[in-house]
């Protein structure tokens, strides 16, 4: 592959450059601030497609075109929308709590823009291989739950409330099944470090996902859901049920601080999807193309699914939400990492077939525990 | 459209079976996505996009519209059908035609108009001057992109008012048709009988 570690020669070569001239920490420095860099305008950029792809692929579900009027097929689109946010006049309610109101959304960006840290690119393309970098996202995403309820609260209106304590409680529930649809990966690969996760998963043409197993399959797709309602995206997004709540969480923000939450949101998208092809889609491994190539166009599939999701389903109500995440996904979760540890523990073929069949049954198992209730119908019979 | 076939697809997925739990959320995506993917080659009528994209592209102009009305000369300009009878400008319910006869020097009318004013910022598209009007003068026009930074700009006189017949038969064929043969007819009859008077008679038919 000769395109494939073309950013890191090029950031070599760059550093190789300054090297010549400047001391050593300057290098240094200069090599902090470069990745600095590219994650701080990636981040944004990408939001700022997103709104494009997801504007387009719903107007498509739906018989229409999407933003076509700026620029060829709207292409900016989003540029104009961000000078639209820029200009507009910034409101903050009367009896707000305004420095809350102010902070709220500055550090919701934050977290989201961090966990690009440990979003393994490319071969050799993370900003930060930490050691503990699945920890380390786990614990950064979850913050997201303070800035919604900061901002929820800061604006002291019942609809904006409502929408924080609904994130609340929807993102605490739904932390905890994807934790743990985290763990079987965690096993698999021996590893907390994303970069060495993702090497675990080569092999046999760089397509040894683990996808492509009984137990990856049920992860990825528990895991999915979760981060689905980890970044408050329909058929979750309950916190900003425009149906119910005007806007939720966001109903006091305008302008640049709106468009700040919104920011969080794609970004928030995109990043959990990175993390669930890092973890159960091969991050960048695969045949062929370069490797960042590859991880960029699964990325992105799984966004395009996330959108797919959103032009597809209705909102949830409160209370089947609240017990899709404790009473069906944290079971099959818990079931899962069982069967992932019986997965190594027997032969190959046996394996598949016992895992398999497991997943199966517990899938129906849960499905049947879960039956709704639901009481004969009464007939009255009317003395004549 | 093919939001009714996509419901019916639907029902029949549904009522055929439920394998498991899930079955319909599959459905419903598969759904989505046949119409995500059809929608890049299927025609409007098919159930693609029918979106009709305004500036660049127009719906197809259809004979009875109607919006704002304008004068048809037969053959210059300076010709005019109306005769300023003031007809219209009585009947306007909205009062936004103005109408002045023509005089010569010794103050006789000259039975055409000296001015003939529509304010369209008044004009409600009634059609009410049409339907009155006597020598088959004043009809609907089809022009609707009159916008305007002025309310001045909105005023139409006279000059601008009057259109030639040929154009009032290529956007109305049916109608100046029926008009043309009216007034050939009422011309020939009022010849056959001696003629009076050399003027056409006011209570002309009008299609
Ligand atoms: S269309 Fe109606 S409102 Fe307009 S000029 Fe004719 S009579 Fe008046
Ligand atoms: S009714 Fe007809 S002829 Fe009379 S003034 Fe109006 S347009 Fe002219």
């Amino acid at each position: 592959m000769i395109f494939d570690p073309v950013f890191i020669r090029l950031k070599a070569l760059f550093l190789d450059l300054c090297a010549r001239f400047f001391p050593e920490w300057v290098v240094m420095l200069a090599s902090i601030v470069i990745s600095a860099v590219v994650i701080l305008v990636m981040g944004p950029v990408i939001m700022m497609y997103l709104t494009l792809l997801e504007r387009k692929l719903l107007g498509r579900i739906q018989n229409r075109y999407g933003p076509n009027r700026v620029g060829i097929w709207g292409l900016l689109q989003p540029v104009a929308d961000g000078i639209k946010m820029f200009i507009k006049e910034d409101i903050v309610p009367a009896h707000a709590d305004k420095i809350i109101h102010l902070l709220a959304p500055v550090v919701t960006v934050v977290p989201s823009l961090m966990v690009f840290l440990v979003v393994p690119f490319g071969n050799g393309m993370t900003a930060v291989n930490l050691n503990i970098g699945i920890l380390y996202f786990v614990a950064i995403s979850s913050i997201t739950t303070i800035p919604i309820f900061m901002g929820s609260w800061a604006s002291r209106n019942k609809f904006s409330v409502l929408g924080g304590m609904r994130a609340a409680a929807q993102m605490i529930s739904y932390e905890a099944p994807m934790t743990l649809a985290i763990v079987p990966v965690i096993m698999a690969s021996q590893t907390l470090a994303t970069a060495t996760i993702v090497e675990s998963q080569g092999g046999g043409f760089g397509m040894n996902w683990f996808i492509f197993t009984p137990w990856g399959l049920l992860g990825f797709i528990i895991y999915f859901f979760c981060a689905i309602a980890e970044c408050n995206r329909p058929p979750f997004d309950l916190p900003e049920a425009e149906s119910e709540l005007i806007a939720g969480f966001h109903t006091e923000y305008s302008g640049m601080k709106f468009a700040l939450f919104y920011m969080a949101e794609y970004m928030n998208a995109f990043t959990l999807s990175a993390i669930a092809v890092t973890l159960f889609l091969g991050g960048w491994q695969g045949p062929f193309l370069p490797s960042w190539i590859w991880f960029f166009g699964k990325t992105f599939l799984l966004v395009c699914v996330m959108i797919w999701f959103r032009g597809t389903f209705l909102r949830f109500r409160v209370d089947h939400l609240m017990g899709f995440a404790w009473k069906f996904l944290l079971p099959l979760s818990l079931i899962n990492i069982l069967i992932a540890g019986l997965w190594f523990l027997t032969p190959a073929i046996a394996a598949w077939a016992l895992t398999a069949g497991l997943v199966v049954a517990s899938f129906f198992v849960f499905v049947k525990l879960n039956k709704t209730f639901v009481p004969e119908k009464r007939t009255y019979v009317l003395a004549d | 459209m093919s939001g009714a076939g996509c419901g019916k697809e639907y029902g029949k997925f549904v009522k055929k079976s439920v394998p498991f739990f899930g079955w319909g959320v599959l459905c419903g995506l598969w759904v989505t996505l046949k119409n995500f993917i059809t929608s890049y080659f299927r025609k409007p009528d098919e159930g693609g996009i029918f979106t009709v994209q305004y500036p660049e592209e127009c719906l197809p102009d259809f004979e009875a519209s109607r919006n704002f009305p304008f004068l048809v000369y037969d053959e210059t300009p300076e010709k005019p059908r109306c005769v300023a009878c003031g007809i219209c400008e009585r009947e306007c319910p909205v009062k936004c035609i103005h109408v002045l006869m023509a005089k010569d020097e010794n103050g006789k009318p000259l039975r055409r108009p000296a001015a003939f004013d529509i304010d369209y910022s008044l004009c409600m598209n009634c059609g009410n001057c049409e339907e009155v009007c006597p020598f088959n003068s004043i009809f609907m026009d089809h022009e609707h992109k009159i916008a305007a930074y002025d309310r001045k700009d909105l005023m139409r006189p006279m000059q601008k008012l009057l259109k030639s017949n040929s154009y009032f038969h290529s956007i109305r064929p049916r109608d100046a048709e029926a008009i043309d043969r009216a007034i050939k007819e009422a011309a020939e009859k009022k010849k056959a009988a001696v003629p009076a008077k050399p003027a056409p008679s006011p209570e002309a038919p009008k299609s």
